[in-house]
């Protein structure tokens, strides 16, 4: 681990005297996403989380982009902005800089983040901004009516693509890594406790986190992730210092072939010794990056899930504050500082 | 700079190798203005000089506009002409409007700076050569193919070739420097020179050599020796058949310093959010000519700026938006093709009716244009140049110093309304600099920002659309108990901030979003048309940095006797309530500007009036001289 950092990520926020219920953070907006779409549960689980967190609800910001997924901060009763596409973690970044006293998380989407937004997204994780970035993972443009996503499954037919995309998708994860990101995790949208689990540790860790969740569009792209669902999945997933077991009766594990690279293998063949220890711990990601290679690029067969990294190393906010003396200049101070020293007086 | 007319056409190339005269008393002549260009290579050190001029000019008392010119290129070859760098500076009994069109005096220290700047020498003028550098390779390199000290072809000139460079080092012999390092102290044997000829007073330069040099002993005997010999050259050599002086203009009595109107904008975003209580957040990402607004507000962190570097100039103001959001003054300085890229957060701005500060340093465009060069082709851009009915106001500063003002009052307009305001400045102010007297701060106007902290709708709710008597919303921070609530791009509810796709509600709130703008005008200050003989049947409407070539074409027409009104525009969006009645005062409205007539649409449109419409599109600042040419006939013509 880099040089550590103590501090967590809701340090600087005030905590409540008195516990909240979740019905404290639901808004009086109705929700408008539709019937069936994996959002109900994401904002449900999330609702649940926040009185968890035993921080104040004034101190929370959620910033959003535009998309499905981007009207989240209106369905929470706590400070809200729907911004543009894709420069939420932008905006979010200069709410973040400047008041250390909120906890501020992001809501963004496959062609929110990935897309149109990807510069912001790759810049705000290598600056290591004490952000919480969600991003909604359903590898289709929802909002838009069904055009293909950066996510999508190379081949994938859609309205824009009705010879079959010819692009190789993202995988969030590895764009992440591969920005710096020091907090990087997957999870899914019908898994309630692992979100729970995921988002919780997404937070409390200091500076930029991506936890992406993979969601299910029920009108344009439903059962994008049935596959990683049943009990014959291939969904892989991490646990810090457990060796990386999965598959029916976790009778398949993840082990390093002779060519040096990872691969699955039955746990009987290769005996449990072989199957590799994940650690999230580590400062080099590249063992996260590799992880993160055992998700298909095609329709999903098998994905890895989980904490893929968690290094704690200085935010960009608490190095820039410390640069920075308070936060208001005083007039006199700011007098002398214009006035310099080359002058001259006329009487 | 008149007096040098009578002395015309006299060369003087000679070697002063012989023991130099007794200094002699010379006549010293009065006149009234004159323009100095110092031009060299980007090492010569002609940026210094000329600031030391400056100072000096200032300590006398003068009025003074400068103008430096930085190469494009950042390591052009050295003795090119693509690596020229020059100072100009005009300075006078009376308030000089630009740093001048023509040149009186130009310093050159190679044949490269002579080749890019003997254009502007006024015929007559003096002209002092590095004759030193005119070698048979310089004078390739610049692109020369005779020598033109001695072809004849500056036989319109005073000119002084003289062994600077030989001078140079020869005064800083003593002090063991190499012979490169003594040559390069011939800024301040230049200087000298200038300081004798022009009669500034010259302690304060040899103070600022002793502390700049202060721990390079070496350095510092050499540049003084170099000075001492410049002004003693000057004195001692019955070269120069006269001395000036310039009186001094007697300022108004304050403190002052030179000021940039890049520096400005940066300090006037400092004073606001100082006056306002609020932390200042600058989103920025370097471009030229806006690039220094950011170094100087990087620099002031002990004042504690928040500087953000942003990955691109979409998330530049992005970040100054959020920041905004969370309560800070946000600002985001760029030059046109940023503003382009941010023009979908100025429209959000718009929409979620928060403060931010948007600075446009204007320069050549379209697309990349002439990145280092003026030009005013913004305006329609920056009034008008967001997707759907996203009025902002529009501030253009008209001079380095008033980059101060305007940027505070963009502030204080912008925290007062809940509005992006835009500063509309351009790389003629960003760069050029003049006598600033300090603001005492705590008499600038207060800044309130009237954060609302308490519910203001029924049943203890919180209505972030509610509106005060400027139509502005109530604005409450995050970390406010009670008052959570979401703001976003979609159309607003009425009061209520809710997102409404209500017909009736949309109209209503386009139109109150105009008003709001709208409003900002009763806030202005009276027009006062410049119409000293109160005859004048032509008025010259212009915006922003043209002030200065408008005034100074205008002064210049007034002393031949002919009458023209003058009126600047600062606020250019929305236009001044008194504007139009102005308009009809005038038999002929004449709008210069920089660009093909952005103005003059709007004025058109807006009184439906007849105008005529002058541009000038050079990528440099307005030439008053054509100005008023232009302007001499129509006068001439109403006047029959």
């Amino acid at each position: 681990m880099s040089e550590a950092t103590d501090f967590h990520g809701l340090d600087h926020v005030p905590h409540v005297e008195k516990p909240y219920q979740r019905a404290d953070f639901v808004s009086n907006q109705e929700v408008k996403w539709c019937p069936g779409c994996g959002d109900y549960a994401i904002l449900s689980t999330f609702q649940g989380i926040l009185p968890e967190l035993e921080i104040k609800q004034e101190n929370i910001v959620i910033v959003s982009g535009i998309g499905c997924s981007s009207r989240f901060p209106y369905y929470l009763d706590t400070y809200g902005m729907h911004t543009i596409h894709g420069r939420a973690p932008a905006i979010a970044s200069g709410i973040a800089v400047s008041r250390p006293d909120l906890a501020v998380w992001v809501v963004t989407g496959d062609g929110d983040a990935l897309s149109i937004g990807g510069n912001h997204l790759i810049h705000a994780l290598r600056r290591n901004v004490n952000i919480t970035i969600m991003l909604f993972n359903n590898r289709i443009y929802g909002l838009t009516k069904g055009q293909y996503s950066p996510t999508s499954e190379l081949g994938k037919v859609t309205k824009s693509s009705p010879k079959g995309t010819v692009e190789v998708p993202f995988n969030a994860v590895s764009l992440a890594l591969g920005a710096e990101a020091s907090f990087v995790a997957r999870t899914i949208d019908s898994n309630r406790a692992h979100l729970t689990e995921t988002l919780t540790r997404a937070v409390q860790t200091p500076g930029a986190a991506l936890v992406e969740i993979y969601q299910n569009c029920q009108i344009y792209n439903t059962g994008a992730f049935d596959a990683l669902k049943g009990p014959e999945a291939n969904l892989i997933e991490l646990r810090h210092g457990e060796p990386i077991i999965f598959g029916p009766d976790g009778s398949l594990g993840v082990v390093r072939g002779k060519d040096g690279s990872l691969g699955v293998a039955r746990v009987t063949d290769v005996g449990k010794k072989k199957v590799v220890v994940h650690d999230a711990y580590r400062e080099d990601p590249s063992l996260a990056f590799e992880l993160s290679r055992l998700t298909d690029i095609g329709v999903l067969r098998q994905a890895t899930i989980g904490v893929f990294r968690d290094v704690a190393r200085p935010t960009y906010d608490e190095q820039v504050r410390d640069q920075t003396a308070g936060t208001v200049s005083s007039l006199d101070s700011l007098q002398e500082y214009i006035t310099g020293r080359d002058t001259w007086t006329v009487s | 700079m008149r007096g040098w007319s009578t002395i015309a056409n006299r060369v003087h190339h000679t070697e002063y190798t012989a023991v130099l005269p007794k200094a002699t008393t010379l006549n010293k002549i009065n006149i009234d203005h004159v323009v100095i260009r110092l031009a060299g290579d980007s090492g010569d050190g002609m940026q210094l000089a000329g600031n030391r001029l400056t100072h000096e000019v200032a300590l006398a008392g003068n009025e003074f506009s400068i103008l430096p010119n930085y190469p494009a290129e950042i390591r052009a070859p050295q003795g090119t002409v693509a690596g020229v760098s020059s100072y100009q500076i005009h300075f006078a009994d009376f308030h000089t409007f630009t740093p001048g069109d023509t040149l009186d005096v130009l310093v050159v220290m190679n044949p490269a700076a002579l080749k890019a700047n003997i254009g502007d020498l006024e015929d007559g003028g003096l002209l002092i050569c590095d004759a030193d550098e005119f070698t048979s390779r310089s004078l390739s390199k610049a692109g020369y193919a005779s020598d033109p000290l001695t072809d004849g072809s500056l036989e319109r000139f005073q000119l002084f070739a003289l062994p600077l460079t030989k001078r140079t080092t020869e005064a800083a012999a003593p002090f063991g420097l190499s012979r490169k390092d003594a040559a390069r102290t011939k800024n301040f044997y230049a200087l000298g020179l200038l300081s004798w000829l022009y009669d500034r007073p010259v302690q304060p330069t040899r103070d600022f050599i002793e502390g700049k040099f202060a721990d390079r002993e070496s350095i510092r005997d050499a540049n003084l020796a170099a000075f001492n010999a410049g002004y003693n050259f000057g004195e001692t050599a019955e070269l120069f058949p006269n001395r000036f002086s310039i009186p001094s203009s007697n300022p108004t009595a304050g403190t002052y310093r030179q000021i940039s109107g890049n520096r400005a904008i940066a300090w006037g975003l400092m004073a606001a959010a100082a006056k306002a209580g609020m932390q200042l957040f600058l989103g920025a990402y370097p471009i030229t000519p806006a690039s220094d607004v950011l170094h100087y507000l990087a620099a002031a962190k002990s004042q504690g700026v928040l500087t953000f570097q942003a990955e691109d100039e979409i998330a530049a103001a992005g970040v100054a938006l959020g920041a905004s959001f969370a309560g800070c003054l946000g600002a985001t300085v760029t030059s046109g093709p940023g503003l382009d890229l941010k023009t979908e957060t100025l429209g959000l701005a718009v929409m979620l009716e928060l403060p931010l500060v948007v600075v446009d340093v204007q320069r050549g465009g379209p697309s990349t244009g002439l990145p280092t060069k003026t030009e005013q082709s913004d305006l329609l851009s920056a009034i008008f140049g967001r997707h759907g009915e996203a009025p902002m106001p529009v501030i253009a500063p008209l001079t380095p110093s008033d980059c101060f003002d305007a940027t505070y009052e963009a502030a204080e307009m912008a925290i007062k309304y809940r509005t992006p305001v835009m500063v509309l400045s351009d790389s003629y102010l960003a760069n050029g600099a003049e006598p600033w007297r300090i603001p005492v701060l705590t008499e600038l106007p207060a800044i309130e920002p009237h954060f609302t902290t308490a519910p203001n709708g029924p049943d203890g709710t919180y209505l972030p659309y509610l509106r005060d008597e400027n139509l502005a919303r109530a604005w409450a921070l995050p970390g406010t108990d009670g008052l959570q609530h979401r703001v976003g791009g979609l159309e607003k509810g009425e009061t209520t901030g809710n997102v409404s796709y209500t017909p009736e509600n949309h109209e209503k709130m386009t139109h109150i979003r105009q008003q709001k703008v709208e409003k900002v005008a009763d806030d202005y200050a009276p027009l006062k048309v410049d119409d000293p003989g109160g005859r004048a049947k032509v008025l010259v409407l212009g915006w922003g940095s043209s002030y200065g070539a408008i005034e100074a074409a205008a002064l210049k027409l007034r002393r031949k006797g002919k009458d023209v009104a003058t009126l600047v525009l600062r606020n250019v969006f929305p236009l001044p309530h008194d504007l139009g009645d102005i308009l009809k005062r005038y038999e002929k409205v004449v709008i210069p500007e920089l660009n093909l007539g952005q103005l003059n649409l709007l004025i058109r449109s807006t009184y439906l009036i007849d105008t005529i419409s002058y541009h000038q599109m050079r990528g440099l600042p307005m030439a008053q001289s054509e100005l008023a040419a232009f302007l001499k006939p129509i006068i001439e013509e109403v006047s029959k």
